[in-house]
């Protein structure tokens, strides 16, 4: 059990005494201050104390290892715990992501806030509530079948007046009870909280200014760094002309190997010094030629192939098709894009760290920043505070890691800020990816067989990237590449009788990867969805009633008709007949059950392609959305308008640049997003489960937007889009290949 | 010395003139609404308000402020008493990781101000074309700054 020593004094220490706004210290009521004083908080999995206190004041502290990157978390796990917990809303506050108080329930990511660590809560909740009342039957004397519960009080069904408050049976004392995992739910007819949509507490201060951003973070005698990556990816430092920041005020120079920074006390002193540093480096010219991205991935190096699916003979099958399709997709190189670039806040002193980060895995992160140090993952302590949206791994915990070397380094609190194009050019990316599909046709024009082949970058799947501080202070770690679990999704979510998918997994890939929301399932349904699209219009049908052919399961069918039905779907075959003027509108659906495994959508684009100049812009999307049950209907919608608009996005205009030596898109400028005039209209059905278990909504929707707009633009102007982004001048330079309508 | 007046308070600074008031709010008066997001006024996250008018304080030195009067996120409202336009952010939940809100507010405030009627979707989409958000909250932000019209008794 991993437990950590955590007394009265250390909260002081670690929290408040030392920060003027410290959300931890606010937030974590004086009891719960007092109930681990002296005792160690348990974390692990397996124990209800690891999740929940309850205390003599009647609140009740929820301790979760998942973290609120905006996603509305911060709501929707309370809302389950004081569903099953029979207690008010008002009574439950969270603590996340401090890694001596919360158990390690995996990073932020995959969806999985809800899905895992809700689930985990709640059941720790359900047990705890089981285990009161059974108090509650010793104090009363009252069987379990008379008694009721509301409120955080337990009462004697028939005589309301015969109670006892969970505070008397338990107050600030632990459970001692390991999690039982058939401790019965609640019936969702019962539920009042659940289900409800409740306002997020962050909103009000991010609002108006109150809220503890990272960012706003400080320490006493607290150092401002910068820190001087390298002109191009590959080279070395040769050498540092310390007498450039001379005439700044208090700068100084920190170095090993070539991993090179500045520090200051104030923190204009600490930018201007990093600008004004002469360094020397090597030469390093090691990327491949943009222009012929594609040809170097499938040049690269297949470490090995993973099968997704594998059933009957596709390629019999569709060697003896009537028509025989064939499509290459390619996804272009994506950064996470964080308004806020990476910030971080660390104290290394003894061998022991105290580190302030945004990072969407702070448990993980303990291991990394251990290995930076060469210390024990149980001397460093992370505690996590909001950054700027991160989408997936951006430079968050490389940001951690340049904070705790340079802290080491010189024996102070550091805090580093890194600046726009460090943000832009150095968090890993989302890896470039290539997919080809062939499938045999019928004369009816269905589907016969279907063969798809990915490539995409190995993954070591349990280990974290290789950090920046590591690689350039020339620290031992492992050579790890992990872009997340980009295979998912290969398997088009369609039971075709002859089926293959496999994926071929590179050694090596361009940039350093990590994953990017919706990593690898995103790419894969756009291709799936396009090319199954490219069949209906090949076989002369409606591409929604082309996927009924062959969609059996009942949910998925459920949000594809919703969907179309939103839309006002207009059934027939693409391309739409009848366009005339500059701007031809088209729509396009696209459906996907996320990972073939949990949540259901489907999604309509409506798009305008301007003819003249191939710009196209997606004026309105439609979507279906299943995730089961749902517990916060606000938080989803908010989600699901995000990935959307984020999504077309990615989809319309994102592609990160380089030269041979290192990435060009920098800044804003360089790397265009989405601006409010080209925003769609997003709406949304959601189809509510409750008897279902709640899945993932952070995700799922996000693979829509890039089929369902290539699939549109093919409704309007009969061309196949089948390289993302869709800009212009692709849309141009396939003029000559439009289908006629 | 730099003397600067911030939320209808004055205050003298020892600060080099060619910081970026940015920087001045944030470390030195510890007024954390206004964000640092590009440093290249391209986004819009560190806006705030000098003589009324909405300036992105990461490329705007602090001594070409003179006797400007800034408002920041702070000076609008607070959670118990928020303006009218943090009031409906507030009612839209107009943000997710919320670090470009501050820009949104306070573009929205300037815009608003500067108008007697409710504007149109469009018009507001014009109002914050330069500022960005990478969450997709765009659609509530707008929703956000209409309901703000209307709290403020703009007419149609």
């Amino acid at each position: 059990m991993a437990t950590l020593e955590t007394s009265r004094r250390d909260f002081l220490i670690g929290t408040g005494t030392l920060v003027v706004s410290f959300t931890l210290a606010s937030s974590l009521p004086q009891d719960a201050l007092a109930q681990t004083a002296g005792k160690t908080k348990p974390v692990a999995l397996d124990q209800v104390d690891s999740f929940l206190a309850i205390h003599r004041d009647g609140t009740v502290t929820a301790y979760t290892g998942k973290v609120d990157l905006g996603t509305g978390i911060r709501i929707a796990l309370p809302q389950m715990v004081a569903e099953e917990l029979d207690v008010p809303m008002e009574k439950v506050k969270l603590v996340e992501g401090d890694t001596a108080l919360t158990p390690d329930q995996g990073p932020t990511w995959g969806s999985l806030s809800i899905q895992i660590g809700g689930v985990q809560l709640r059941q720790a909740a359900a047990t705890a509530r089981k285990a009161l009342v059974e108090m509650a039957v010793q104090k009363l004397g009252i069987p379990s079948a008379d008694l009721a519960v509301k409120d955080g009080v337990v009462f004697v069904r028939a005589e309301p007046k015969r109670r006892v408050a969970y505070v008397e049976l338990i107050g600030d004392k632990s459970f001692e009870l390991k999690v039982d995992k058939d401790a019965p739910l609640k019936s969702p007819k019962e539920h009042t909280i659940v289900g409800q949509s409740m306002p997020r507490p962050d909103v009000p201060g991010k609002v108006t200014g109150t809220h503890t951003y990272m960012q706003d973070f400080r320490l006493p005698g607290m150092l401002h760094a910068r820190v001087i990556r390298p002109p191009a990816i590959g080279a070395t430092l040769e050498g540092v002309d310390e007498s450039s920041i001379k005439p700044i005020k208090g700068a100084r120079v920190v170095r090993q190997e070539s991993f090179l920074a500045v520090v200051a006390e104030s923190e204009w002193a600490a930018v201007k010094a990093a600008r004004a540093l002469k360094a020397t480096w090597s030469k390093w010219e090691g990327l491949p030629e943009q222009s012929k991205l594609w040809e170097h991935v499938r040049a690269t190096k297949i470490a090995k192939d993973d099968i997704a699916v594998d059933r009957g003979d596709p390629k019999a099958a569709i060697a003896g098709a009537a028509k025989k399709l064939k499509a290459t997709y390619d996804f272009a190189v994506h950064t996470h894009g964080s308004m806020g670039p990476a910030c971080a806040v660390a104290d290394v002193k003894g061998g022991k760290a105290e580190i302030w980060s945004p990072s969407q895995a702070p448990h993980w992160l303990r291991k990394e920043v251990a290995a930076v140090l060469q210390v024990d993952p149980n001397d460093v302590h992370i505690r996590y505070l909001d950054g700027a949206g991160c989408y997936g791994r951006n430079g968050h915990e490389d940001a951690t890691c340049d904070a705790a070397l340079i802290s080491k380094m010189i024996g102070k609190p550091v805090r580093v800020q890194w600046m726009r194009e460090d943000e832009h050019g150095w968090d890993p990316k989302g890896p470039p990816t290539l997919i080809e599909i062939t499938a045999g046709l019928d004369p009816q024009g269905n589907i016969v067989g279907w063969d798809s082949e990915l490539w995409v970058p190995k993954a070591d799947i349990t280990e974290w990237p290789r950090t920046l501080a590591a690689t350039l202070a020339g620290i031992p770690q492992k050579e790890a590449i992990n872009p997340g679990n980009v295979h998912r999704n290969l398997d088009p979510s369609y039971p075709f009788a002859h089926q293959k998918a496999v994926a071929h997994r590179l050694d090596s890939t361009p940039f350093r990867p990590s994953w990017i929301r919706t990593p690898g399932r995103m790419q894969n349904t756009y291709a799936n969805e396009v090319f199954i699209d490219e069949c209906a219009a090949a076989a002369g049908a409606d591409p929604v009633q082309y996927r009924l052919r062959y969609l059996t399961d009942p949910r998925g069918i459920a949000v594809l008709r919703a969907a179309a039905s939103m839309a006002k779907w207009d059934s027939r075959p693409s391309p739409r007949r009848e366009q005339s003027g500059s701007i031809a509108r088209g729509r396009g659906i696209a459906y996907v059950k996320y990972e073939n495994a949990r949540t259901y959508c489907a999604g309509v684009a409506e798009v305008e392609v301007n003819t003249q100049t191939g710009a196209i812009r997606c004026t309105r999307f439609y979507v279906a959305h299943d995730c089961g049950q749902i517990i916060n209907p606000d938080g989803v919608r908010a989600q699901i308008e995000g990935q959307i608009i984020q999504t077309v996005s990615r989809t319309l205009k994102e592609e990160l640049k380089w030269s041979r030596s290192r990435v060009t898109s920098v800044d804003w400028a360089s790397y265009p997003i989405l601006r409010f005039a080209e925003v769609p209209e997003v709406h949304m059905e959601l189809i509510n489960r409750p008897a279902e278990p709640p899945w993932g909504v952070g995700e799922p929707a996000a693979c829509l937007p890039p089929p369902a707009i290539s699939n549109a633009v093919f409704d309007a102007v009969g061309i196949r889009l089948r390289s993302v982004p869709f800009t212009p001048p692709k849309l141009t330079a396939l003029k000559g290949t439009a289908a006629r309508s | 010395m730099v003397t600067l007046n911030v939320n209808g308070k004055s205050h003298q600074l020892d600060v080099e003139p060619d910081t970026p008031l940015l920087y001045v709010l944030r470390d030195n008066l510890e007024l954390h609404g206004p964000k640092f997001g590009c440093g290249l006024a391209q986004c819009g996250a560190c806006t705030v308000l000098v003589d009324g008018k909405a300036v992105r304080s990461c490329t705007f030195a602090v001594s070409k402020v003179a006797r400007g009067k800034v408002i920041t996120l702070e000076g609008l409202g607070t959670p118990q008493k928020p303006s009218p336009v943090q009031r409906a952010f507030i009612d839209e939940q107009a943000a997710q990781c919320g670090y470009c809100i501050n820009g949104m507010v306070m573009q929205a405030t300037a815009f608003l101000a500067a108008r007697q009627s409710s504007p149109s979707e469009s018009e507001i989409r014009q109002a914050l074309q330069n500022n960005l958000c990478r969450c997709g909250t765009h659609q509530r932000i707008i929703a956000a700054v209409k309901r703000a019209a209307a709290l403020m008794g703009k007419g149609a």
